[in-house]
């Protein structure tokens, strides 16, 4: 009778490895896809790369040269947009952190948010189209796309703010009201410093998601070609995301654009690490910054 | 002045506050502005009418019945009526052939008084003019055409929407299209991202959590075109070969797909979701002589239900709103869903691909932004959806 406990211990264990096996294969197989998809892409891509394809125009049907215009372009856009969308963003995360009172209003600000971080990018495509592009008359240009982009990338600022100006302790804006300062200069010259490299991270997650978004600017700035770079806000230009999907699916010769868009693809890859490793720096080199005082 | 300045700053941060509320309401107002004009308006161009004999008993034309006449699939109108006369299709393209140049005048003067003359003589004629041009005569009468309805936009089944004379704007197909291809999505990545996360939160050893975290967080900022390219150029090729197809464009190349895409967040929410558990609660378990995977599976996977809920939810929402890879991969046939491995074609990638060509303000412009509305509604369900589950589970 004794031995029954011990007999379902060992089937116990048995199902525990067996599931805890299956759980560990599962984990590594994905991410072992998703690196094959990095991997694929960057083993074909990073040997178009060089200093010509970065800096010549499109040739050829955009079979051949470079992709100046549309590196030019996405930077266009990036700029615009995050000149847009930072000071607004993040005096909106002071205001529902410091300002808002526990309630109703506070609670609908962040419904709203939420709400508009889960809007489609196809979605905020019409609207930029609707309003910027028809309504106010900017017609397909830099200026009616990066208001557009601005638009998406204001909830991810939002809530970084928000998050960085509540990991603040109280402590600092207790001590600051103490000496007198009124609650505008606590944040000014207390909350936002402490809390500012946490901000920036945000903007820093909002320059990679702007560089890779597609559905937004197709109506409402991106062009297919471009002979000459963008002069002015009003002008069409072209972007990478954009030049990807264009050259990869409607091109004159799409085999003859393969490696372009492989190198394409890339740029659009190296943007997103390289700006999610930087933000990822920049918190860890302020976390550690913060233990040393 | 100091406090002047106080307070503007202040109002500029309370104004500020209110942005993303601002930007949701003027979203609903522009996408439903146009989206709602687009119901009860007529499939009908502009200005443009059916006209037929005033002896023709027809009532009513549908916009399924007109492409059906006008692709010669009816050619007898004792097929929708009592009138024994073969249908004629007379249009401005055959004014030409049957009239001479002088018989129309100058400015197309005589056109009324030509085609009037021409339906009198073949009175099964069913002609298409403007009615600027035409004005009506004893002999003709203008058959109408009922408008758009929001039952009729949901249910039909056939998206044609530049078709001539009428357009036909059934978007069945295009839902059903997006709820095959993000759901079939979810039921992949769901199980996978599960175990993914359980792996994550309680089996895995802190380090390697550490580094696998970031990780996957990361993925989830690759472009949607990125994921897109890929699929073009490996999903789709492989599918193709695998199930002998002559496209490899195909729902199950962009369920495959979208499960990838989907996989980081699924993962990311449910992982937050199981690490909520209380360990007290863990302890429990354990202490009545449960093994470690026992309590993931009857305690913790309970408790974290809601959170791997609302992380199904939130997958879903952003599958059907998804765009361009999508678009990229699934072939594009706006055709009602028969199998997976046919083409199909989704609400955004529908938007996206017509929305370049269509005339800026006309019937197919205001149907996309139809479309949009519809797309909007689903989303944001999906987010209330989530908030409620979430709140649910904070509460408890």
């Amino acid at each position: 009778m004794i031995s029954f406990p011990k007999q379902v211990d060992r089937e116990k264990r048995l199902h525990q490895a067996i599931a805890f096996w299956i759980a560990r294969i599962i984990s590594y197989s994905i991410l072992l896809i998703l690196f094959l998809i990095l991997f694929f892409i960057l083993k074909r891509g990073i040997g178009v790369i060089n200093w010509e394809f970065l800096t010549a125009m499109p040739i050829d049907g955009m079979t051949k040269g470079g992709i100046l215009p549309a590196i030019v372009g996405t930077l266009y856009l990036v700029l615009m947009s995050m000149i847009i969308a930072f000071p607004v963003g993040v005096l909106s995360g002071i205001y529902v952190n410091e300002y808002a009172k526990e309630g109703a209003i506070k609670q609908f600000v962040k419904m709203m948010t939420n709400n508009l971080a889960g809007v489609p990018s196809i979605v905020f495509g019409l609207f930029g189209m609707a309003l910027f592009v028809n309504r106010l008359g900017f017609g397909a240009s830099i200026l009616a796309g990066s208001l557009t982009l601005a638009l998406l990338a204001l909830p991810l600022i939002i809530r970084t703010t928000e998050e960085s100006l509540k990991a603040v302790d109280d402590t600092f804006r207790h001590a600051s009201y103490a000496l007198g300062a009124s609650k505008l200069r606590t944040i000014r010259k207390v909350v936002l410093p402490i809390a500012f490299p946490n901000i920036i991270t945000g903007l820093i997650l909002g320059i990679g998601r702007v560089s890779g978004e597609t559905a937004p600017i197709l109506f409402t700035v991106a062009a297919y070609f471009l002979p000459k770079l963008p002069q002015s806000l009003f002008d069409q230009a072209m972007a990478l995301p954009y030049h990807l999907y264009v050259i990869s699916t409607s091109g004159t010769n799409i085999q003859a654009s393969r490696p372009i868009a492989y190198g394409t693809a890339v740029i659009l890859i190296l943007i997103v690490l390289g700006m999610n490793l930087l933000a990822n720096f920049v918190r860890s080199h302020y976390s550690r910054k913060v233990k040393m005082k | 002045m100091k406090r002047l300045v106080e307070r503007s700053a202040e109002g500029l941060i309370k104004a500020c506050g209110f942005a993303s509320a601002l930007t949701v309401l003027l979203i609903v107002f522009f996408l439903f502005k146009e989206g709602i004009s687009f119901l009860n308006s007529s499939p009908v161009e502009d200005h443009h009418a059916l006209f037929v004999h005033s002896g023709n008993p027809v009532t009513q034309l549908e916009e399924g019945q007109i492409k059906d006449l006008f692709d010669k699939k009816i050619n007898h109108w004792k097929q929708l009526t009592d009138y024994g006369h073969p249908v004629v299709l007379l249009t401005a393209n055959d004014l030409e052939r049957l009239f001479t140049p002088e018989q129309l005048g100058n400015n197309l003067e005589y056109l009324s008084a030509c085609v009037a003359h021409y339906i009198d003589t073949v009175p099964g004629t069913l002609a298409y003019f403007s009615e600027r041009q035409l004005s009506l005569s004893p002999a003709i009468r203008i058959v109408p055409v009922p408008n758009i309805s929001l039952w009729k936009f949901l249910s039909g089944r056939q998206w044609f929407p530049t078709a001539q004379p009428a357009a036909m704007m059934g978007t069945l197909p295009l839902i059903l299209g997006t709820l095959l291809v993000s759901l079939l999505a979810i039921l992949i990545a769901l199980p996978l991202g599960l175990a993914a996360a359980i792996y994550l939160a309680e089996i895995a050893d802190p380090r390697m959590r550490n580094i696998l975290k970031p990780v996957i967080e990361l993925l989830s900022g690759i472009p949607s075109v990125v994921y897109g390219f890929f699929g073009l150029v490996v999903i789709v090729p492989f599918i193709q070969n695998l199930f002998g197809l002559p496209v490899g464009e195909t729902a199950l190349a962009g369920s495959l797909l979208l499960a990838i895409m989907a996989l980081p967040t699924i993962i990311t929410v449910s992982e937050d979701a199981i690490r909520t558990c209380p360990i007290a609660v863990k302890e429990a378990s354990l202490a009545l002589g449960a093994s470690h995977w026992q309590t993931i599976f009857r305690v913790i996977l309970p408790y974290a239900s809601s959170g791997i809920t609302a992380a199904a939810i939130l997958g879903i929402g952003r599958a059907v709103g998804e765009t361009m890879a999508v678009l990229m991969v699934t072939g594009n046939a706006a055709l009602m869903p028969t199998s997976l491995t046919q083409p199909v074609r989704t609400i955004p990638a529908t938007i996206a691909a017509e929305l370049g060509e269509a005339s800026f303000g006309g019937l197919h412009f205001k149907a996309l932004f139809a479309l949009g509305c519809l797309l909007f509604l689903i989303t944001l369900a999906t987010n209330l959806l989530v908030e409620r589950t979430t709140s649910k589970s904070r509460k408890s």
